[in-house]
């Protein structure tokens, strides 16, 4: 498995996009997420979430509808604040700095921090090509065309995209199925060089084969990328993640091994959500 | 509330193993019984049931392997499930020990008795007592129960190596009755082994409650 060091050693482009984007020391990726509130107004969605995730791994957050994961993963990446009535309290620390502080920059953190959303969403009126470089060339990483298409290239292969799409770049995005929809909606987000890459609920407007598509994806990406997905499909939990957490009404019950979690939960709320005697 | 029928699936379950239980259970008594009574008519139903047993284990296989693949039990469901399927091959072991003490009882046919049968008479007592209770305690979810039952499986290794002893002595004293007394080694050896088989389950039982995977009571004979 390549670490992001090696990844660097071998580049093969003069700049590495990720040399540019972010630095390169010790394990990256890594979220601290310490007594984190949110609201809607005056609701409170989360209570008091207290847990650390780790690098290169894939964290599922799993509970019923309501229950707070996409307020959570939306917390994440300065996602809530945008929200009407979204206030947040506690701190998220990446690498150790609050993501939450006054002097960080909440585009800058998405950039560090990316999403893809349920619903496929490329833009509509891009190509390919463009819907890949749109955030490159929005946050005014690059210029250069030549070096573009590296980036694009390259971000649609990590996507396992590339090889149904080199042929027809200059379509439009809109033109593909929902599965490549959603895996041009990653590349879209790997382009920009994240460390983390936040998925909410990514398959389930996919059908079965799609999905395990983007499963495979995620394993693969996991070896570079540090990964949370918030899915309602408990099996897709249990199939990709190596950790899980479980929330309930806006608190996190249990968070532990996926193995764990899924053959010998602890709380019996855990129990009766997974094994669907909720309720 | 939800899942309703994958409950009464699950129970139907439990119920098949008590069923296959008693089956392994009666086949163990009535194996001592026929070799007690040198009842070859019985020896011989008994091997002929054996077969019965394989089938109702093979028939809970699959119904374990539908409830997963239609079901997908997670957490006690699935451990459950996972239970079922180990626990029917150890009560499908114990089925073949009676059916190897009956092929022993046929074996033995009309040979003059060695000595009036005691011990092993208490050992398949013992057996298929224990054998009853690790089930009650699976279907009761009562650890406690397992972890008793399964130490008791020292009462069985203690009598095993009395009877061997015993037997040995035998063979000393009088190389004539070294077949006879081989013989009945064997059937002390099949009822040692499937009060192993208990401990088994009974380790299932807790793994079921507890998650965890315990071994109670290594066994401590082994030739001796």
């Amino acid at each position: 498995m390549a670490t992001v060091s090696d990844r660097v050693r071998n580049a093969t482009t003069k700049q590495d996009i990720r040399e540019v984007t972010t630095h390169f020391e010790g394990d990256k990726g890594i979220l601290e997420v310490q007594t984190l509130n949110a609201w809607y107004g005056k609701t409170l969605a989360i209570k008091d979430i207290s847990m650390s995730i780790r690098s290169r791994t894939i964290t599922a957050i799993i509970g019923p509808s309501g229950c707070g994961k996409s307020t959570f993963i939306r917390c994440l990446n300065r996602m809530h604040e945008v929200s009407h009535g979204g206030r947040v309290s506690g701190s998220v620390l990446l690498d150790g700095k609050d993501i939450y502080a006054r002097d960080v920059d909440p585009v800058t953190i998405r950039q560090r921090i990316g999403m893809v959303f349920q619903k496929p969403s490329p833009f509509p009126t891009m190509s390919i090509f463009d819907n890949v470089a749109a955030g490159l060339r929005l946050t005014r990483l690059w210029s250069r065309r030549g070096d573009l298409q590296e980036v694009v290239e390259r971000s649609l292969r990590q996507a396992a995209l590339w090889d149904e799409v080199k042929d027809k770049l200059n379509q439009s995005g809109a033109s593909l199925s929902g599965g490549q929809q959603q895996r041009l909606c990653i590349a879209r987000a790997l382009a920009v060089a994240p460390e983390i890459i936040l998925l909410d609920e990514p398959c389930s407007a996919l059908d079965p084969a799609a999905t395990l598509k983007i499963e495979d994806l995620m394993r693969n990406l996991a070896q570079e990328y540090t990964i949370v997905i918030v899915t309602h499909n408990m099996q897709q939990a249990a199939r990709v993640s190596e950790w899980t957490a479980f929330f309930l009404l806006g608190e996190m019950i249990e968070y532990g091994k996926t193995v764990d979690i899924f053959s010998r939960p602890k709380d019996k709320r855990t129990e009766d959500y997974i094994t669907g005697r909720f309720g | 509330m939800p899942r309703t029928s994958f409950e009464r699936h699950l129970h139907d379950l439990q119920d098949d193993v008590l069923v296959l239980g008693s089956m392994a259970e009666k086949a163990t008594y009535r194996s001592m019984e026929a070799l007690k009574n040198r009842d070859l008519e019985l020896a011989k139903q008994i091997i002929a049931d054996d077969d019965e047993i394989d089938r109702k284990r093979f028939d809970i296989e699959e119904k374990c392997i539908e409830l997963i693949v239609t079901q997908q039990p997670v957490a006690s469901d699935l451990r459950i499930i996972v239970a079922v399927l180990n626990i029917i091959i150890d009560l499908e072991r114990i089925g073949d020990h009676a059916e190897g003490v009956a092929k022993i009882a046929i074996m033995i046919g009309n040979e003059p008795p060695l000595k009036p049968l005691i011990d092993l008479p208490r050992m398949a007592q013992k057996t298929g007592d224990m054998l009853r209770r690790s089930l009650d305690a699976f279907v009761n979810r009562d650890a406690e129960a397992a972890r008793q039952i399964a130490k008791e499986d020292d009462e069985i290794d203690a009598l095993y190596n009395q009877v061997f002893r015993e037997l040995l002595t035998y063979m000393v004293e009088d190389p004539r009755t070294i077949t006879r007394a081989t013989r009945l080694i064997w059937v002390a050896h099949n009822l040692e082994r499937s009060a192993d088989r208990v401990t088994n389950i009974c380790e299932r039982v807790v793994f079921v409650i507890t998650g965890k995977m315990e071994e109670i009571g290594v066994p401590n004979v082994r030739g001796s």
